[in-house]
């Protein structure tokens, strides 16, 4: 026993050594899903490794030139052993399943952190690093709501800090990934996802796409810096002096497919860009996404929805002219959230609004009703007049 | 198999050919072969229950439908298998005249139902309600319009068992035929119910 | 529109690339390679024996060495790309861009993927079930014999539109399973997605038919006396993967449908945009993909099983246990599919479900281990080639299961997704369980199909070749998931990362090894075929109907229906001092062949080349003509014929005379 401890360990080691940025990481979700991949490994191992030496004993010890070894060609059933054979397995399977059930509720993505790491539970008046992530062709931006900043393929963070990112991408699916700091999500178009995570070690950590996006996807990648939280001030402070602004404009001509995009600081980030990025209608004169949806929700927009289309000119990546059928189409924007701000201010007509707080399971509780505005706006049209 | 009985001398083999009755292994095919249609059929509904309210502030199938023009579509079809039915009963009296005759009623029946449908995507696209304009018209198109596939290579197949009767009689070849679009047939049919109920009828109530 | 467009579609002389150097220098060499075979069938008038005796054949033994023959062809051509990548990913460091740019790089990768499980794994597969199914259930050939050798051109078709990318425009560059929005029109406007959805149209077509046909053939066509639970446990294995077939290969054609509409006329099932949505795909497309896995190693499970019993001496250990393991994971293949996407953020319940159903499947084919562990228990083993294979399945499919295990634990798959770890987990057990297999039924049955065995030596070469090769190709790929890599990059900053990829690509060319001894084990075979000859019929000491015939069988299988009274009939026979008739003969009723299958594979296959370069007009044609020749076939009455008495009297005497002379 000892000695399969020490083989492990010196394994382990040896795998450290190499940089298993997975079995080492910087942070404690990251460390926690280690914790269930080495469990898991050493609960399967548990089987594998006597069926292992069983089939090389076996297949020696009844080897055709031993005729010492017993011959017993009717040697096929056993009733006993069939038990052991299905119920082996099931009780480990039944184990890892337990395992399973509340590592994946407790390590899901989308639950806000209990602690920065093992004994530094959270208090209650904590707040998170909001971070919105925005996959594109192929660069990340992260937009920092809280500080009303904005990169390109740099992300920093103040370490024991807890992060929230919301995720979204601009044309193509791909994955969000910080090895070193909490398990990847996809980035989707016209879906927002969500990962929790910290970094509890200062340093430089790699960030990627962990799913393929085209052309430039190998070049997908960014720097995450964990830093102590003085630091972060003076990036953030830095992030201002060096930055520009980051307007639907700017955002368009970042949005253009590029490959290994140097990191790129912006100094405000217009505001309702987030919202617009995830609805697919930063250009203004589309319709954004949730406003069609809440639209659909009221039995869509009837006949004159066929007419409040505009075909399209601009390259959006996921679509393009196809040999039959007409030119693509875009919704024309009755009001854009931006019009709507320049028109009522702060004052938002909320009509509807959908709880959009994750379905968990029983034994967790919820993270609170999470309702978010739908704006759909139904005053919008005299609005638009109006402008 | 069922109907060969084991030698009783033990022996491990026959001596005679066995008989396998004729055609049985074809009905046994065609209906894996439907099932398995039946799968593609279940996607596309899968497909309209997923992106069937996603108008993309377009219009929605109470403004698109009519109700009454369906019914007509419905009948047209239900009728077509009835006089099917027909067909198959006047081949188990074995008179290939009326087979023939049932068979064109049918086919009647069916381009009718065809040529509804038609109008009836010719008049959606006009409006600009065409597959493009929102992913429900297209899960709607797609469904619809696959059925429709179907009824156009079940009313091909038709003619040709037509022409095939004709000529070779109702042998027993052309009699497991008949029978495989005879399931082929009904089973447009109970596709057309569900997309009846689940794409017309539902989403007008 | 002008009249070359009209003609040609966007088929234009810019689609042959001729600035690809590595396109060229292939296309040489297939050239050379092609004219060299076409020259020397001429001269030795091979073209009419091929074309009677194989190309228009409905002897489901011939159509499944069909198979095999493709399945080896593409494999050549799959394992060209793997190299090609391993060596682009040795070289790809410190800022060098490799010797691949991304559109090549990226349609490899693609094609690696498509072509190793379509046109290798599936032929195969297919092939081998073919070949031995109706030999093992005592038929005279499967339940639809022309359908059989449509499916096989089908399948061939699509293997060509698959080729033909590789001299005529380009393959997809989306990855193997063409996520959208990605393999959209706006992302990848040219042809290469249409090669994908085309290629695997037309051999989904020929897939989907040769399953309900292995279908009905195990249901209807059994001897008698061969009970469902007397049936051998190949055949059992078959059954269930063709049931997987017919009810997961509909959803792939839905599925490809949906995205040749979104391509072709512009609906928004897929967009991303006007209520589509990306992630119906990638669900559907799972929904076929994780039954195709079963459908892939559930028959070489047979494989291992019939080759454990006969190596052993023994009975199959644990028959009907064997029998429901495999029922359950049929069943069980259609409840995991979301674990291929735990990322996409389900929720924790949802995401745990389809872990815990994942896991659960580990059990019955932790029970096939065991079984095949007794089996081997208490017997005499002889390590011939497909005993060693199998043992080398045994140890490497344990470690896969295991690491697929582990992927099915969320919070681990969360940091191992999409990284050279799942990389390494598939072809883990893909090659140990898969290509193993296939190499231990080629081994196994090879002397059935042919009448003599397959050289050992060279077959031991092959055997080290590829164990070893998977272990030195893969481990890396682990270790490389655990640093943090993903699939499908090209370049790579991080210098530490470059000696596991190096050994990898080692790794890879003990495989290349594998292979190529492999090719000279059959050459050498054919040469040496009188010393390695078995005229027995029986060279293993057999425990199924197959091993009671001549090798190669008869063109009718068996002289007389066989009769099964207990599981293992022919060593329940050999028990019984079964004596084998010599006389009595009667005539036998037999297919014709027919040419009709592969022109309607011509028809489908030129019809989708049309539609991939927009050449409507010969799309239209074609399938006008595909229609028309099914009806002209409908017509035709003379398909059947009689074997007369005398001619299987000569037959079965002339082996009757072998056998006395041994």
């Amino acid at each position: 026993m000892k000695t399969l401890r020490l083989a492990l360990l010196g394994s382990l080691l040896f795998l450290a050594a190499c940089k298993t940025v997975v079995l080492a990481p910087a942070g404690d979700v990251a460390a926690q899903q280690r914790d269930v991949l080495v469990i898991s490994t050493l609960l399967m191992l548990l089987i594998i490794v006597p069926v292992i030496a069983l089939v090389v004993v076996i297949a020696w010890k009844y080897r055709a030139s031993n005729k010492d070894a017993e011959y017993d060609p009717e040697f096929h059933h056993s009733t006993r052993l069939e038990l052991v054979i299905w119920s082996a397995p099931l009780l480990i399977i039944i184990c890892l399943g337990a395992l399973t059930w509340v590592g994946t509720h407790l390590l899901d993505p989308y639950r806000p952190l209990d602690r920065v790491a093992a004994g530094k539970p959270i208090t209650e008046d904590y707040k998170p690093l909001q971070v919105e992530v925005v996959a594109m062709d192929w660069k990340w931006m992260f937009i920092y709501p809280e500080y009303g900043i904005a990169t390109v393929n740099e992300f920093a963070t103040p370490v024991d800090r807890p992060v929230e990112f919301s995720i979204t991408a601009t044309s193509v699916m791909n994955a969000f990934y910080i090895p070193a700091m909490a398990g990847m999500i996809y980035a989707m178009p016209s879906m927002e996802t969500k990962l929790h995570g910290v970094l509890n070690r200062p340093g430089v950590y790699d960030g990627l796409s962990a799913h393929y996006s085209g052309h430039g996807f190998s070049h997908m990648k960014f720097k995450a810096h964990a830093v102590q939280p003085a630091e972060f001030d003076e990036w953030v402070a830095k992030v201002r002096e060096e930055g520009t602004a980051l307007d639907s404009t700017t955002y368009a001509e970042m949005e253009q497919p590029s490959e290994a995009v140097p990191v790129t600081y912006y100094n405000s980030v217009e505001p309702g860009l987030w919202h617009a990025i995830v609805n697919r209608c930063v250009d203004g004169t589309r319709m954004c996404v949730d406003e069609m949806m809440a639209l659909d929700e009221l039995g869509g927009f009837g006949a004159a929805g066929t007419m409040n289309v505009t075909e399209l000119t601009t390259n959006v990546f996921t679509r393009g002219p196809t040999p039959f059928g007409n030119a693509p189409v875009t919704v024309d924007a009755f009001c854009t959230v931006l019009d709507s701000q320049r028109i009522y201010g702060n004052d938002e007509v909320i009509v509807a609004a959908r709880d959009t707080s994750r379905l968990r399971g029983h034994g967790l509780d919820r993270s609170g009703l999470s309702l978010t505005p739908v704006i759909t706006l139904l005053a919008a049209p005299q609005g638009a007049q109006a402008l | 198999m069922s109907t060969v009985t084991l030698p009783e001398d033990g022996s491990f083999h026959l001596t005679e050919e066995p008989h396998h009755p004729e055609g049985g292994n074809t009905m046994l095919g065609f209906w894996i072969y439907l099932m398995s249609d039946c799968l593609i059929f279940a996607v596309l509904f899968a497909t309209y229950a997923v992106l069937g309210g996603s108008y993309a502030a377009g219009p929605d199938p109470k403004e698109l439908f009519d109700l009454d023009l369906i019914a007509v579509n419905t009948a047209m079809l239900l009728f077509s298998s009835i006089t099917y039915g027909f067909a198959m009963l006047a081949m188990q009296k074995h008179n290939s005249n009326q087979v023939i005759g049932w068979l064109l009623v049918t086919a009647v029946f069916g381009a009718a139902f065809l040529g509804i449908e038609l109008y009836e995507f010719h008049h959606l696209i006009h409006e600009g309600a065409g597959p493009q304009r929102s992913a429900f018209l297209s899960a709607f198109f797609l469904l619809v319009g696959t059925h429709g596939l179907h009824v156009t290579f079940g009313m091909i197949w038709l003619f040709t068992l037509v022409i095939q009767t004709r000529k070779f009689g109702l042998t027993s070849a052309m009699q497991r035929r008949l029978s495989c679009l005879s399931l082929f047939w009904h089973f447009l049919d109970v596709i057309w119910i569900g997309v009846f109920s689940f794409v017309y009828l539902v989403r007008m109530i | 529109m002008s009249l070359t467009e009209f003609i040609f579609g966007r088929l234009t002389w810019a689609a042959i690339p001729i600035h690809e150097p590595i396109l060229i220098g292939t296309f040489i060499g297939v050239a050379v390679i092609g004219l060299a075979v076409l020259s020397a069938m001429t001269y030795y008038r091979l073209w009419g024996p091929l074309w009677f005796n194989w190309v228009i054949s409905i002897d489901h033994k011939k159509i499944g060495v069909m198979y095999m023959v493709l399945g080896i062809i593409m494999l050549l051509r799959g394992f060209a790309d793997a190299l090609m990548m391993r060596l682009q990913q040795v070289l790809a460091f410190g800022g060098s861009d490799g010797y691949l740019n991304s559109h090549h790089y990226d349609q490899i990768f693609t094609a690696h993927g498509v072509i190793m499980i379509f046109f290798v794994a599936m032929p195969f597969v297919t092939g081998l079930m073919n070949f031995v199914m109706p030999l093992q259930i005592g038929a005279r050939d499967v339940a639809f014999p022309f359908l059989n050798n449509f499916s096989f051109w089908m399948t061939v078709g699509g293997a060509i539109l698959t080729m033909l990318s590789l001299f005529i425009g380009e393959y997809a560059q989306t990855g193997w399973l063409a996520f959208p929005p990605l393999s959209g029109i706006g992302a990848s406007p040219s042809v290469g997605v249409d090669y994908y959805i085309w290629g695997l149209q037309v051999a989904g077509v020929g897939t989907t038919l040769s399953g309900i046909n292995l279908m009905v053939t195990i249901i209807k066509m059994r001897c008698p006396g061969m009970t469902m639970m007397k049936m051998p446990i190949f055949t059992w294995t078959a059954l269930c993967t063709n049931v997987l077939i017919v009810a997961s290969f509909p959803v792939l054609t839905a599925v490809l449908l949906l995205l040749t509409l979104d391509r072709y006329i512009g609906t928004n099932f897929f967009t991303a945009d006007l209520g589509g949505n990306p992630m119906l795909y990638v669900n559907l497309i799972w929904i076929w993909g994780h039954p195709e896995v079963y459908i892939l190693i559930l028959p070489l499970f047979g494989v291992f099983s019939e080759v454990v019993a006969t190596f052993s001496g023994k009975r199959l250990f644990g028959y009907t246990s064997m029998v429901y393991a495999t029922i359950v994971i049929t069943i069980l293949s259609y409840v995991v599919w979301l674990h291929h996407f735990f990322t996409m953020g389900s929720g924790a319940s949802v995401n745990s479900f389809f872990g815990i159903t994942t896991m659960i499947i580990s059990i019955p084919t932790g029970a096939k281990i065991f079984n095949w562990l007794f089996t081997m228990y208490k017997g005499r083993i002889k390590f011939e080639l497909p005993m060693l294979w199998t043992l080398a399945f045994l140890i490497t499919f344990t470690v896969g299961g295991m690491t697929g295990v582990l992927l099915a634990v969320p919070p681990a798959d969360f940091v191992l997704h999409n990284s050279l770890f799942l990389i390494a987990h598939f072809h883990n057990v893909i090659i140990g369980g898969v290509v193993f297999g296939v190499f231990a039924g080629i081994n196994y049955w090879f002397p059935k199909a042919f009448g003599f065995r397959l050289d050992p030596f060279w077959g031991k070469v092959s055997f080290w070749g590829w164990v070893l090769g998977y272990w030195v190709a893969f481990t890396p790929l682990y270790i490389l998931g655990l640093m943090g890599v993903t699939r499908r990059t090209r370049v790579f900053d991080d210098p530490d990362l470059r000696i596991w990829f190096i050994i990898a690509a080692l790794g890879a060319v003990l495989v290349a090894i594998g292979i190529g001894a492999f090719i000279l084990q059959i050459v050498v075979s054919i040469l040496r075929r009188d010393q390695l000859r078995d005229v027995t019929g029986d060279p293993w000491g057999g425990r199924t109907l197959e091993w009671s015939t001549s090798s190669p069988p008869p063109n009718y299988n068996f002289a007389f229906t066989p009769v099964a009274y207990d599981l293992d009939t022919w060593a329940d026979m050999k028990a019984r001092q079964y004596e084998r008739p010599v006389s009595g003969y009667v005539p036998i009723h037999m297919p014709k062949g027919t040419e009709a299958g592969i022109i309607l594979s011509a028809f489908a296959t030129a019809c989708g080349f049309a539609l991939i370069w927009y050449i409507w007009w010969l799309a239209a044609l074609s399938f006008v003509a595909m229609i028309g020749y099914a009806i002209y076939h409908t017509f035709n009455r003379d398909r059947d014929y009689y074997i007369p008495a005398e001619t299987v009297a000569e037959t079965e005497n002339a082996r009757t005379k072998q056998l006395a002379e041994i």
